[in-house]
């Protein structure tokens, strides 16, 4: 049935339509016919925000701990300009975002009007899609094309423009089941075209001698079943498996096949069997240069499977044998049949000479680092944090550097979900309004965003939404007074030359969180830590808990760049080669 | 085989031109969705020539000519293929038979001394002579681009000219090619 109403009243009907229940934004001139909507109706939630950044960043959090859209509602200009880099980070981690940004209105288009900017234009390379609709009736088209495309095939940010003449025009509104999306516009499956491909996946799995399943966040994108059946497929063959920064909590943890994660800053065990694996099962990851080291030496002797829903993942950095693109879930399931169709099992010999080989490589304990009574060790303090948050519904955001590396690490995941971190872009400033959007969503859990000191003050105006909205989240600084990571690589690779790392006249955290109306606690030395995150999580209001932890603790095991999977360095004290430390110089 | 600064196991690869023609909905900024994705991936386009095809279906066609390894220009096609309004790649190297052409028009410095050399060579290439009110004289040349290339080597070696070129489009001479 289509029904005449203004433009804003179709933005709202969309997304009521669409089951979208809040909306993180900021108002501003060029939307103002939609927020004077929003304000007439009851269905949709607003979270106002204090920067736009922030705005989709929490989308980013809702959207990620929720497996649903998250939808942002800006002004033109400024407003659009400042989540450019929340669509990139969203568009490198495959995170469903709608982006509403309005504009000024037609007639001002191009006119260098106030406000005005080239949105379409700006954010093209960084959304999956992009519309400006110029009349109203186009709108709800637009709109139900715009959800189904940030969650089709491997999901992304969309973003629609809207120019204010737009939104006060009347047009029809016309409901989702009444789209039709050409399927060109979509993701198109071909793996059922081909049989083939399946068989020769089992096969090559079940004749190999050294296998290891590689992760990555496509599992957690293709929903919780996809975590289910990978764990399952794990166990089928018994095989070794190792997870990416976006790919932790698919397989638990404590799960035995579980090696952790991988990569730069992953487990010696993990890069060990990923070097030395005879064949590789790649899960929707995409062979990212923090995960493959250099590429020359990576993986050397293995025949390379790799399953992604992106066919331009495939043979993108690693040429692989045995390419399957499709969705994890469908993949897995047609996997696991034919496996058991075929009775097909693997070498119980030939495997446990291969985990023989895995559990002395684990034996080096990569992680171990010399805990200290005077100073809280980085490491300490998140092995506390987790171990007195485990048994709870908790889920843990971060920025990003050093603390981001050591509570992928440390903080042990064992469901899908639960781990929400800027993986692709790196962005520092993404934790703290992502948890609030994770605590939007999930109102009775517990929400950690483990923070550096110099990463949290990026988006630390969003303290003021955290009170208002009455969001218990905790904000867990391990503080060094460095910007750690740039720090860490100073010290490695230029000499200990620390220009600019250091951030001198930092806030003092616990005034800052009481100014806020929050709660602010400390811990300066290891006796005092327990007691802090004890109050940290039964304090039921948002927390800044400020740890002072060693300045100058590197993070390690470490891949240096330049480097192979199979030299890692372990310590400080543990060089990496000159050659490949003067090439691996010029890498980020 | 890709551009990773991190280093590469195979860059022996040879590089050479290929013809991609992208069928895509024609709607606003499609074309800058296409050559923003070349420029951001840091990929070339020797030539570019787009023209709506079917203007019923709203259907554009985009011809671009590159230069890469196939390992480089299969990895273009699917970057492609991820733009929302396109319809289908195909590049026309590796399909086998494809035929090409493109157009030129040429303004000419023509004077007594001149103008029988020149007129030759134009009746050589089978280039035509296009009137206009201004009395210049124009040439216009069709056909495959090295033809092109050699007949205005051979006017500019005359006198002096200004040219304009379409740059190259092209098709499968398979029949019935189906669009999507």
């Amino acid at each position: 049935m289509k029904q005449e109403m203004t433009g804003a009243e179709v933005v709202l009907q969309s997304l009521v339509d669409q089951g979208v229940e809040v909306v993180f934004g900021y108002p501003g001139g060029a939307v103002l016919p939609i927020y004077d909507t929003l304000f007439k109706q009851n269905s949709i939630k607003h979270v106002l925000v204090r920067q736009e950044g922030g705005a989709i960043h929490a989308a980013e959090g809702y959207a990620r701990s929720t497996g649903k859209v998250g939808v942002v509602l800006v002004t033109s200009g400024p407003g659009a300009t400042n989540v450019v880099t929340g669509l990139t980070d969203a568009m490198m981690d495959s995170i469903p975002i709608v982006c509403i940004t309005g504009q000024v209105p037609q007639h001002l288009i191009g006119s260098d009007a106030f406000q005005e900017c080239d949105t379409t234009g700006i954010t093209r390379p960084c959304t999956k899609h992009n519309y400006l609709v110029k009349d109203p009736n186009k709108l709800s088209p637009v709109f139900h094309e715009a959800f189904t495309i940030a969650q089709d095939g491997r999901p992304g940010p969309v973003l629609i423009d809207i120019p204010k003449d737009v939104q006060f025009a009347k047009g029809n509104y016309v409901e989702k089941e009444k789209i039709i999306i050409p399927s060109h516009r979509l993701f198109e499956p071909e793996i059922f075209k081909n049989d083939d491909k399946i068989n020769e996946v089992v096969d090559l799995i079940s004749k190999a001698k050294k296998p290891i399943f590689y992760i990555g966040g496509g599992c957690i994108n293709s929903g919780p079943k996809a975590s289910k059946l990978v764990s399952q497929f794990v166990e089928i063959t018994g095989a070794p498996a190792t997870m990416t920064l976006m790919g932790l909590g698919v397989i638990g943890s404590s799960h035995p096949n579980s090696l952790g994660m991988l990569g730069m800053h992953g487990m010696y065990e993990a890069n060990m069997a990923m070097h030395e694996c005879d064949v590789m099962i790649n899960i929707g990851a995409r062979f990212d240069d923090r995960v493959t080291g250099r590429l020359d030496a990576f993986s050397p002797n293995s025949k390379k499977i790799h399953i992604d829903i992106d066919e331009s993942n495939i043979n993108k950095t690693i040429k692989v044998d045995v390419p399957v693109v499709g969705d994890v879930t469908n993949v897995l399931n047609k996997l696991i049949q034919t496996w058991q169709e075929r009775k097909l099992t693997t070498n119980s010999s030939d495997l446990k000479l291969w985990w023989n080989k895995i559990n002395t490589w684990k034996k080096i304990d990569c992680l171990n680092f010399s805990n200290d009574e005077k100073e809280i060790k980085p490491q300490y303090a998140i092995q506390r944090l987790y171990e007195l948050t485990k048994d709870k519904k908790t889920f843990i955001t971060t920025e990003v550097g050093q603390h981001q590396m050591w509570a992928a690490q440390f903080y042990k995941f064992e469901k899908p979900n639960r781990w929400l971190t800027s993986g692709g872009l790196g962005t520092m400033g993404y934790g703290f309004p992502a948890a609030i959007g994770a605590q939007v969503a999930n109102p009775n859990a517990l929400v950690i965003d483990i923070a550096g000191d110099a990463s949290i003050l990026m988006n630390i105006q969003e303290m003021s939404t955290a009170v208002q909205y009455r969001l218990p989240v905790k904000i867990f600084i391990l503080n060094n007074e460095y910007m750690g990571m740039v720090r860490q690589w100073q010290e490695l690779l230029h000499g200990g030359r620390y220009s600019e790392s250091y951030t001198d006249s930092l806030p003092d955290f616990v005034k800052l969180a009481e100014s806020y109306k929050a709660v602010g606690l400390r811990a300066k030395k290891p006796e005092e830590l327990d007691d802090v995150i004890n109050e940290m999580i039964n304090t039921d209001k948002t927390v800044i808990a400020d740890i002072w932890v060693s300045k100058e603790e590197n993070c390690f095991p470490m891949i240096q760049s330049g480097s192979a999977h199979n030299e890692m360095v372990l310590s400080k004290d543990q060089k990496q080669d000159e050659s490949s430390a003067e090439k691996g110089k010029i890498l980020v | 085989m890709n551009k990773s600064v991190y280093d590469s196991p195979d860059s022996t690869a040879v590089s050479k031109r290929h013809i991609l023609t992208v069928l895509v909905d024609n709607e606003p900024g499609v074309l800058a969705r296409v050559i923003g994705m070349f420029s951001g991936r840091g990929y070339n386009i020797d030539s570019l020539n787009v023209a709506e095809v079917s203007n019923d279906e709203h259907l554009s066609r985009i011809t671009i000519v590159t230069e890469g390894t196939s390992e480089v220009v299969n990895q273009i096609e699917k970057q492609l293929l991820r733009i929302v309004p396109v319809h289908s790649v195909s590049n026309l190297d590796e399909e086998g038979s494809a035929v090409e052409a493109e157009v030129a028009l040429v303004n000419i410095d023509l004077n007594d001394s001149n103008k029988k050399q020149i007129y030759e060579v134009c009746d050589f290439y089978r280039a035509r002579k296009i009137e206009n009110e201004n009395n210049s004289i124009i040439f216009e040349i069709a056909g495959a681009s090295e033809r092109i290339n050699r007949f205005i080597k051979e006017v500019n070696q005359i006198t002096k000219i200004e040219i304009v070129r379409s740059g190259p489009v092209a098709i499968s001479t398979y029949k019935n090619t189906k669009e999507d």
